[in-house]
């Protein structure tokens, strides 16, 4: 990733250029690159892009989503594992015909599984993927521009 | 048993190692030897193939055969297995799949190493990879083994030393010549054919009690002899105190370790992009989901139509039941249909450990060469090729494998797949979350994190009733056994997390904030993925 050309015009890739959302232009080095420097300035883009507004916004959908979501479905299976160990006596109360509560919750969690991999599929399909994949180019063009080469 | 089974059960378990073999000689002969080639297949393999392909590695034969088997003894409480196996899959999707696909190139170590001190840290991940990967690898070779004795009824222990060394030759064949593009095209043939026989099976139970799921429950509940408590849970967990906590310590090794798993995580690279990988996850959950609900009609279909007592004279661990019930539901031993779908079972479980291990292998070589290999070489020394250095590593593995195989060859050895588990989820687990998500972690908090869970996830074991004192023990003539449960997950993994958060307050070092920037940066939106 840190490649180094000296005779790569800096100015012609990525100059000035915008991201789109609403992050001001970062400094781009004027001239041709020490190899230390251009290192530096390579990782200076990612502090840069990680305070952007686009980004902290696509973390925070990450998260808001992510972090309820684990923190559910862990409760979900522990409360499962420890109620069919500690109270076998309400897990086989029995519902209808031979199905039990212990049944209904074993198979609950499979469709609860389902249910989540559905969800997080289509909350990262609807709500990150498009903004995600904007920073990508984004982050990469002004690293490459950082670095004065192609990387 | 009859010649016949055996007969044929051989002929379609040679038939699939010459297709294994095929396959991988193609593969070889259009390889350029580059490390993208040899550890991650090209990145080019589709989400729907890679989903088949972590399902191929995930299904082992000890979820095919173990846990229905369990359920024909046990009734409810073998379903418990199942249910930590597929959960587990949501912490991998929620947390894993995409982040490490968008900031790692092949191991676990990638991602971990990326904002530390690179060496103490990649030491650290190689080592507790290899060490899960050949737990597996031992629980893996061993089955193999019995698994001959069980299926083909030569229980002489020649046959079973064969067969642990064929299986280590084969899959140190399929790593070291083909990569894991070869690896990958073995888990989806060997995916297919065993969803097929699970498919095939499951219809043929429920033809059999007409569709009617209530009247399968209920002929197994009556022919197990423990009635309405044959479909609630208790019957094999519900002991003393030990061993519920034994049960809720196994299930959070379950749930938490499959995201450590490195034979796992390094599928995620064999795709091209973090969307890929996510799509990867979403096929395998389907397919794994679905399995363990195949097997769990498999389970009680065997006890309705077998029943658990010659179930249980079969094999006291009950897992010959999916044999049994396949001969019995192709028209009962003797007739051709019994024998023809009692040999695809036995084939298919053999394709099953031949296709797992393989994956392991690959795994655990990669871990050695890009890890271990790649840190402690002399600096000036001479310079490998990292793969020539994989394929070496393959063999070592599997050497080392065969070894251990043949010498726990008579040890009932089924902790290991839990104890490798755990490992995961007290080793792996906790430094790969704190890299993802942890801005003040540091390289110190890395290096207590990995130890930190692997240290006591070992030692407990070794103070643990499986190793001594007790006469199902390894070594039941002596006794140190210290610590009650079989399975440390339950201490360990929150030590391991413990110890991560612990070196990470006491080191002095400043935590890289340019680097953590990069490590979150790159792991939400790709930039700079390879």
């Amino acid at each position: 990733m840190a490649y180094e050309d000296p005779w790569y015009d800096t100015s012609a890739s990525g100059w000035g250029e915008l991201d789109g959302a609403g992050m001001p232009a970062p400094a781009v080095p004027a001239a041709r690159a020490e190899p230390g420097a251009a290192a530096a300035r390579a990782r200076d883009v990612y502090v840069e892009v990680q305070r952007s507004e686009a980004f902290q916004e696509v973390r925070g959908r990450y998260r808001r989503f992510v972090v309820p979501g684990v923190t559910a479905f862990l409760v979900w299976y522990v409360a499962y594992v420890v109620a069919a160990t500690t109270a076998p006596r309400l897990m086989a109360r029995p519902v209808v015909g031979a199905v039990n509560v212990g049944m209904l919750a074993g198979l609950g969690q499979f469709v609860t599984t389902f249910l989540f991999t559905w969800a997080y599929a289509r909350h990262a399909r609807l709500r990150r993927d498009r903004a995600a994949l904007e920073l990508r180019w984004d982050t990469q063009e002004l690293a490459r521009g950082a670095q004065g080469g192609n990387p | 048993m009859t010649g016949d089974h055996q007969t044929l059960a051989l002929l379609l378990f040679s038939g699939f190692v010459a297709v294994t073999l095929a396959i991988t000689t193609w593969v070889s002969r259009r390889r350029h030897g580059s490390a993208e080639e040899f550890y991650a297949g090209g990145r080019l393999f589709s989400p729907m193939e890679n989903g088949f392909a972590i399902a191929g590695d995930y299904m082992s034969a000890a979820s095919f055969l173990g846990i229905s088997g369990l359920i024909a003894l046990y009734g409810y409480d073998g379903l418990l297995y199942g249910v930590g196996f597929l959960v587990a899959w949501l912490v991998v999707l929620y947390l894993v799949a995409e982040l490490v696909r968008n900031c790692g190139r092949f191991t676990l170590a990638d991602v971990v190493a990326a904002r530390m001190s690179e060496r103490p840290v990649r030491i650290a991940a190689g080592a507790s990879s290899v060490t899960v990967s050949v737990l597996y690898l031992v629980a893996q070779m061993v089955g193999a083994g019995s698994l001959v004795a069980l299926l083909l009824g030569r229980t002489s222990g020649a046959a079973q030393a064969w067969t642990v060394i064929g299986v280590g030759a084969l899959m140190v064949i399929y790593v070291s010549l083909g990569g894991m593009r070869a690896t990958t095209w073995i888990q989806i043939v060997k995916a297919v054919l065993l969803l097929s026989g699970t498919v095939v099976l499951t219809v043929l139970v429920l033809l059999r009690f007409h569709g009617d799921v209530d009247r399968l429950l209920l002929t197994a509940a009556e022919r197990s002899g423990q009635g309405r408590a044959f479909l609630a849970p208790g019957l094999k967990y519900g002991g003393d105190w030990n061993s519920r906590l034994d049960f809720v310590s196994l299930g959070l090794a379950l749930v938490l370790g499959t995201a450590g798993l490195p034979h796992i995580l390094s599928r995620f690279y064999t795709v091209p992009t973090a969307r890929a990988a996510r799509r990867s996850v979403v096929w395998s959950i389907g397919l794994i989901g679905g399995f363990y609900l195949m097997t769990i009609v498999l389970g009680f279909g065997a006890a309705a139509v077998v029943g658990p007592r010659a179930v249980r004279g079969s094999n006291a661990a009950g897992n010959t039941a999916v044999p049994l019930l396949a001969l019995d539901l192709g028209g009962g031993a003797g007739s051709t249909g019994g024998t023809v779908l009692f040999a695809v079972v036995a084939a298919v479980a053999f394709a099953t450990i031949l296709a797992v291990v393989a994956g392991i292998t690959l795994a655990s070589s990669a871990s050695v060469a890009h890890d271990l290999y790649a840190s402690l070489r002399r600096r000036h020394g001479k310079h490998r090729s990292e793969v020539a250095v994989a394929r070496w590593a393959a063999a070592g593995i599997g050497v080392v494998a065969i070894g251990l195989g043949l010498l726990a060859r008579d040890l009932n050895v089924a902790f290991l797949v839990g104890l490798a588990f755990a490992v995961a989820a007290s080793a792996n687990l906790p430094v790969l979350l704190y890299s993802l998500f942890w801005r003040g972690f540091t390289t110190r908090g890395a290096v207590w994190a990995v130890y930190g869970g692997l240290l006591p996830a070992i030692g407990l074991v070794l103070l643990s009733p499986v190793v001594s004192g007790s006469p199902e023990s390894l070594f039941p003539g002596v006794d140190f056994q210290y610590f009650p449960l079989e399975n440390p997950g339950i201490v360990s993994i929150p030590l391991g997390f413990l110890a991560g958060w612990l070196g990470t307050v006491t080191s002095d070092e400043v935590p890289d904030e340019a680097g953590y920037a990069e490590t979150e940066v790159r792991s939400l939106t790709g930039a700079g993925a390879v």
